[in-house]
């Protein structure tokens, strides 16, 4: 887990400090770094940027891409795009959804595992497609699934 | 490496970098796009990479050539032998018997669906042969992280006519002539609209580069910014010349990191090189581009949303007029293209409108590419030319309906566009053709349906999306539909009533009229054309309580 610090937060800033309206770039790199964007964080941004609180958290809820609850250790990320739906995606959404035994958008109790759905990660000639913590999956299926459970288990 | 003060600097480095790339070369090259590498080509290069250590044998990783299905693939020059589906375990074969002993290792070899033929080279595929490749030809034959490969293939040629040889009115007038069509949704005249920004008073102008590519399930840009980032680069150089724009941004979806990537490593090489920068080339233009990232937004994708995230807010689209062209980002005048659009331009001023405008129909000139999915045997990007039949792209360069299946419709345009039947499969593909069947060119997005694909299902599945991406600024869109979600969501359930069909045709024409953006007036599209060709299918459901396809129920 990251921990807070002033010390990011003037990096990320100063790497962004061409930029006109540096917001959203500044809140990409926090939730990338993150994983989601702390509250703390939230209210330096607004300060250092001089930008309201409230239009950072009116950003920070408009796009899909901003979390503002802590993720899980590993992120996995299933396509519900028209190409993958159209080759059955919304199977291997259900079977993931049991084996975790979250929803979409949820994080289990033991903060292992968050389940995200995206909308289409190019890779739609080969979906179903799964991104595990940035890896992409192509022609996926429920007894793929559980093989990739399994391999991020004995991993760590 | 020194910046490029003069053309003939240019033309010296041109030189050079063709001696380097000889084709006459043993070279094997690997698709490293997004696509194979969700088919472990990654796995495939690194064993390639141990296995040839210390031989004279070049590996070449590239973009995405389009054949996505049949990945990995790897080509082995210079005789061009296409390798499908490589893995692991036929790196040793390729290295001894193709590389060691010049033979053919047919398991690995497409075979031709239509008469049970393996076809052993590159350009014999059936799917390379039925398409016409000019935004696309150096996709999979150039690796883009080499700005030098694209210096070999004539890069940056155009933007040094275009600078030296030009003036800003003339670039405007070859692309007006050109008569380029936007090829992000609209298809409005690309150079009729520069001339607009051109024309605004201002010294400051922006070009942006809109990447958002939103349309789930469709990845034309995906492809070209992987596998070629310099040609939309040099594009929107030219066109800001043309404009007088001084800054430039790409706006790109973050679900691409490959591309993103892609595009970092190209935009640093061309600032080192001086095609970028102050001073472009000697000629004393100075211009810049920024890449900023979306963060997960549909509706980014409309032109005003898009500058509204640019500029750090929430991606809200504002009515029209004023146009980006009168008031864009930060209130300056602006121009907004397509990647594709950009990535045009250079043969445009390089081979001249005459050469472009030689393909296409009357009102629709050049190439279009297409991304086509769902149930079709080749599953890809394909670059064709505008006006080839229905019937040409999705049976000669898609390579027909999987499993002995029956065409049933093509969707174009995903979410805010429509289908078209199998009886309209000898129509011209243009912007007007399909305009006037209720679909449109959109973004050169398609999917197939067969006859186990659900009409019905699939117009409830773009509603769920638009319903979710809707902005909820204005009523008719945010409600709307909602409304006409739930009635579809009833009917799929098996629990339509009499009145359904009527009030989801009524609801659609009014959210399309009311609607502040282009979101709300195209997302009732889908409904309306299955409406027309397939109302049979919705009567079925909801009277029969029959799913015709059994997709909604057995
Ligand atoms: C909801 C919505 C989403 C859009 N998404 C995209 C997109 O992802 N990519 C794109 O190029 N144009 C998109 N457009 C069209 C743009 O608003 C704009 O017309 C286009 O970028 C202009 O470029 P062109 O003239 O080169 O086609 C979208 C429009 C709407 C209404
Ligand atoms: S629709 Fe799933 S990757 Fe494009």
């Amino acid at each position: 887990m990251n921990h807070f610090s002033i010390q990011n937060i003037r990096t990320i800033l100063n790497k962004h400090k061409d930029n006109k309206t540096p917001l959203l770039a500044v809140m990409e790199e926090l939730q990338s770094y993150y994983g989601y964007l702390p509250r703390e964080m939230l209210i330096m941004v607004s300060e250092r940027l001089d930008v309201p609180l409230s239009q950072v958290h009116s950003v920070a809820t408009f796009y899909h891409g901003f979390s503002l609850h802590p993720q899980g250790e590993h992120v996995i990320q299933a396509c519900t795009g028209t190409a993958c739906h159209v080759r059955g995606g919304i199977h291997v959404l259900d079977h993931l959804k049991t084996k975790l035994n979250i929803q979409a958008g949820e994080t289990t109790s033991d903060l292992e595992y968050t389940l995200e759905t995206i909308n289409c990660l190019g890779a739609c000639a080969v979906g179903p497609t799964v991104v595990t913590d940035g890896k992409y999956e192509g022609h996926m299926t429920t007894s793929k699934i559980d093989h990739l459970l399994e391999k991020i288990e004995q991993e760590s | 490496m020194k910046k490029l003060d003069t053309p003939q600097e240019l033309d010296a480095w041109r030189e050079s970098c063709k001696n380097e790339l000889d084709h006459d070369r043993l070279r094997l090259r690997v698709c490293d796009g997004t696509g194979c590498r969700a088919l472990g080509s990654q796995h495939v290069l690194t064993a390639l990479r141990q296995a040839v250590n210390g031989n004279n044998v070049e590996i070449m990783t590239t973009g995405c050539p389009g054949f996505c299905e049949q990945g990995p693939l790897v080509t082995v020059d210079p005789q061009q032998i296409a390798y499908q589906q490589v893995t692991t375990k036929h790196v040793h074969k390729i290295i001894s018997d193709t590389l060691g002993k010049g033979e053919v290792i047919s398991e690995l070899l497409y075979v031709d669906p239509s008469n049970g033929q393996p076809v052993t080279t590159e350009s014999e595929l059936p799917y390379y042969k039925s398409q016409m490749r000019r935004v696309t030809d150096l996709n999979g034959q150039i690796d883009p992280h080499q700005i030098e490969h694209y210096i070999a293939h004539k890069g940056y040629m155009a933007l040094s006519k275009a600078l030296y040889d030009m003036s800003p009115d003339g670039i405007i007038e070859e692309v007006i002539r050109s008569q380029l069509r936007g090829r992000g949704g609209a298809g409005f005249p690309t150079g009729v609209k520069w001339k607009f920004c051109r024309q605004s008073p201002g010294d400051e102008k922006y070009v942006i580069c809109n990447a958002d590519e939103g349309n789930p399930g469709a990845f034309t840009d995906r492809s070209l910014l992987e596998a070629n980032p310099h040609r939309i680069i040099e594009g929107m150089i030219i066109g800001a010349r043309g404009i007088g724009a001084t800054e430039g941004f790409i706006y790109i979806r973050s679900e691409y990191p490959l591309a993103i990537e892609n595009l970092n490593i190209a935009l640093n090489q061309a600032r080192e090189h001086g095609l970028l920068g102050k001073n472009i080339l000697g000629s004393g233009f100075d211009f810049n581009i920024q890449l900023r990232l979306g963060a997960g937004a549909f509706v980014c994708g409309e032109e005003t949303a898009l500058m509204a995230s640019i500029e750090g807010k929430p991606g809200e689209p504002r009515p029209r007029p004023p146009f980006p062209a009168q008031e864009g980002l930060w209130g300056k005048p602006s121009n907004i293209n397509n990647v594709k659009s950009w990535a045009s331009i250079p043969s445009i001023i390089a081979n001249g409108a005459e050469w472009f405008a030689g393909v296409g129909t009357e009102k629709s000139k050049g190439t279009a590419m297409f991304s086509m999915v769902g149930k079709i045997n080749n599953p890809g990007v394909v670059e064709v030319p505008i006006g080839i039949s229905l019937r040409e792209l999705i049976f000669d360069a898609g390579g027909g309906i999987p499993d002995g299946k029956s065409f049933k419709a093509v969707q174009f345009g995903g979410p805010l566009g429509g289908c078209i039947p199998a009886q309209y499969l000898d129509t011209p593909i243009d912007y007007e053709s399909l305009t006037d069947l209720g679909a449109t060119m959109g973004s050169g997005g398609l999917v197939v349906a067969d006859e186990s694909t659900c009409m019905v299902d699939l117009a409830r599945y773009f509603m769920n999306f638009t319903q979710e991406e809707s902005c909820g600024q204005c009523i008719p869109c945010r409600w709307g539909t909602k409304v006409m979600l739930d009635i579809l969501t009833r009917i799929c359930n098996g629990q339509g009533e009499k009145g359904d069909i009527e009030t989801l045709e009524q609801l659609a024409n009014t959210v399309k009229t009311a609607s502040l953006c282009g979101l709300g007036q195209a997302a009732p599209n889908p409904v309306l054309s299955s409406l027309r060709h397939f109302r049979d299918e919705y009567e079925a459901h909801v009277y029969d309580k029959r799913c015709p396809s059994k997709v909604c129920w057995k």
